[in-house]
């Protein structure tokens, strides 16, 4: 589903080049729940965001599906996020003046849906993680846990090709960790859904059917 | 850019936007927008009504709505009982006022000044009027600020502009020369077209037009018989018309009658002091130029809120770019709150316009030594400037969201610099 080749990223500062990703290759396969893992400043996020295309590479090649993404265009990016793509962040990156409703169906009206439709595709997403009754609440009324879902529940609304996590557990407490990692697992295991998570976490990356370690911009096991 | 799903979402965040902000930030900056509309249309209003409420006084109390006068090279009006009697016929007229107007001397002290003394004396124009036919064009009674107007049997009366007397006269310059210790029932002595005759002063008169506050007035049948004119031929015709019906039909109308073979044919815009036209035009030039100034003022306004909404909700920004919003439709969310900010503040300075100023200013102008100011504020010009308000408005939000919106996507997200 998601191959890369030899992937490689440098940042610049001044005259100093700082390589993070050495020329990585790796697959994930359609319907897998990898973890990757590493230690701080592996280069672990890095590797994500080229994967998920919210960074370009500096060489190397991604292949989504089978289209080089290396080679798409800003716009051609955008809209596979859009369309194949659903992400999860640390810190949950929800609007804080929309409602967990408008926040989950804000990707589906870009997508063309109706407001009713988008609405009504929410609602449902929102209900499967156990939000039904906080539909109407901004971000600024909800615990960490429950931002945490509702930004699952907007990832996954329009049923993506690949689930893309980053550190879904950082800011939360023992409890709402472990109920977010089982909105994971249920949403693996009953509806087929490819996961591809950061953690640090060795209790939450055992959850995956794969785990991925990063070292020094190299896979190493 | 502007493609119809990129206009829904923007105005689905937009509207969320301004639902949720801060009431005061809104409430602000709506304010700001309130005062930049009525700095564009309350100023070069105020400016250019200043100049019409002079105007205005011109027409209503002196010229009236055509002002017919004498050929420059004619010393009165040829043929003027026929032609009075044409006006009278004309249905667009509501009332004319024949004039006589001659170059006269006034002298105040010619009975206490010794031999060696210098006469008080002043020069001025005395109008022989009609005072009903007058007053109905002009309302001249209406001006009478002491004393009494003018009866058709006056006997060696006469009214007085009041800068013609020194207590009223409002700089101290000899080149405005006026009289000493007079007043009403002061007798002065007046010569016209070389005769002299004793008058009492029986009222003075005070307006914002500098031709009633500088000349004087009789009775025409006396004026007529000082100055020799017995043949009937006057020297200006002031014609007020009827409610709506246009000066310049009646010009035309009148000069395709042949009158202007015999006489000046004016509509009141055409007698206008040439001061006052070059005054309009200098003050809608300092009115634009102020309006451009506070548009510029509005714009940066606008810049500044929008570039620090919009940098303070940069992660926000690359959260949405990178969950596949369009960056269009987030610049578009950014235009629509500068057009809702812009709209408002309009609205709002509209009706504070319309509603308030406009009939506050009208029923108590603004006391200017030369005109009582209105507020001039010709709805198409306003809406013009309401166009142009929020036109700067919606680029001044356009650019400082496009230049946070094209940073990149990840570097936003993590607030990467």
């Amino acid at each position: 589903m998601i191959k890369t080749t030899n992937l490689t990223k440098s940042f610049r500062n001044g005259d100093i080049d700082t390589h993070v990703l050495k020329g990585i290759n790796f697959e994930a396969r359609k319907g897998e729940f990898l973890a990757i893992m590493g230690r701080s400043g592996a280069g672990k996020s890095t590797f994500l965001y080229q994967l998920s295309l919210l960074d370009d590479p500096t060489d190397g090649e991604i292949l989504i599906e089978g289209e080089k993404a290396h080679t798409m265009t800003a716009a051609e990016k955008s809209r596979i996020r859009l369309h194949k793509f659903g992400y999860v962040f640390q810190d949950y990156a929800l609007l804080p003046e929309l409602s967990a409703l408008e926040n989950v169906a804000l990707p589906l009206l870009m997508q063309g849906r109706t407001i009713a439709q988008a609405y009504t595709e929410s609602q449902k997403s929102l209900e499967r993680l156990g939000l039904g009754h906080r539909l109407k609440n901004l971000p600024s009324q909800l615990s960490g846990g429950e931002q945490q879902r509702v930004s699952i529940a907007r990832a996954v609304a329009h049923n993506p090709k690949v689930l893309f996590v980053d550190e879904p557990t950082a800011n939360l407490d023992n409890e709402s960790s472990k109920v977010v990692m089982q909105a994971f697992k249920d949403l693996h295991k009953n509806e087929g859904q490819t996961i591809i998570m950061v953690t640090h976490e060795e209790e939450f990356a055992k959850e995956a059917e794969r785990i991925i370690r990063i070292d020094n911009g190299r896979i190493v096991s | 850019m502007f493609s119809p799903l990129n206009i829904r979402i923007g105005f689905f965040l937009a509207l969320r936007q301004l639902r949720r902000a801060s009431p005061w930030t809104t409430g602000l900056t709506i304010f700001i927008m309130v005062l930049t509309f009525l700095n564009l249309v309350v100023v070069s209003g105020i400016l250019v009504g200043l100049i019409q409420g002079s105007i205005n006084a011109w027409r209503v109390e002196f010229t009236s709505d055509v002002l017919i006068g004498t050929l420059d090279d004619k010393k009165y009006i040829e043929n003027s009982p026929n032609l009075l009697a044409l006006l009278r016929t004309l249905p667009e007229v509501l009332a004319v006022t024949p004039r006589f107007s001659e170059g006269a001397t006034l002298e105040a002290n010619y009975k206490t000044r010794k031999v060696t003394d210098k006469p008080n004396t002043v020069g001025t124009q005395i109008m022989g009027i009609s005072p009903a036919d007058e007053d109905a064009v002009t309302g001249l009674a209406g001006s009478v600020s002491e004393g009494a107007y003018l009866s058709p049997n006056d006997y060696d009366q006469i009214l007085l502009g009041s800068y013609l007397l020194k207590q009223y006269v409002p700089i101290d310059d000899p080149n405005f020369p006026s009289l000493n210790d007079v007043g009403v029932g002061t007798k002065i002595r007046i010569t016209v077209a070389g005769v002299t005759r004793e008058v009492v002063v029986k009222g003075l008169l005070t307006s914002k037009v500098d031709a009633i506050n500088r000349n004087a007035f009789m009775v025409d049948s006396q004026y007529r018989s000082m100055i020799g004119r017995t043949d009937g031929n006057v020297d200006q015709f002031a014609v007020k018309l009827k409610e709506g019906v246009d000066p310049i039909l009646v010009r035309e109308a009148l000069k395709r009658s042949g009158v202007d073979q015999y006489a000046k044919v004016q509509t009141y815009a055409d007698a206008q002091p040439k001061f006052l036209k070059d005054i309009i035009a200098t003050f809608n030039m300092l009115g634009n130029a102020f309006s451009s100034l506070g548009l510029i003022v509005a714009s940066i306004t606008v810049f500044i809120v929008v570039f620090i909404n919009a940098i303070t909700r940069r992660k926000y920004i690359g959260i949405l770019k990178g969950i596949g919003i369009h960056g269009s439709a987030i610049e578009i969310s950014y235009v629509f709150q500068s057009m809702f900010y812009a709209v408002i503040g309009s609205a709002i300075g509209l009706v504070l316009v319309y509603a308030l100023l406009v009939p506050a200013i009208t029923a108590h102008p603004i006391d200017f030594p030369f005109s009582d100011g209105i507020l001039v504020a010709p709805l198409g010009e306003t809406l013009f400037r309401v166009g142009l308000l929020v036109f700067a408005t919606v680029i001044a939000g356009y650019i400082p969201a496009w230049m946070i919106i094209r940073k990149n996507t990840l570097d936003s997200i993590l607030g990467r610099n």
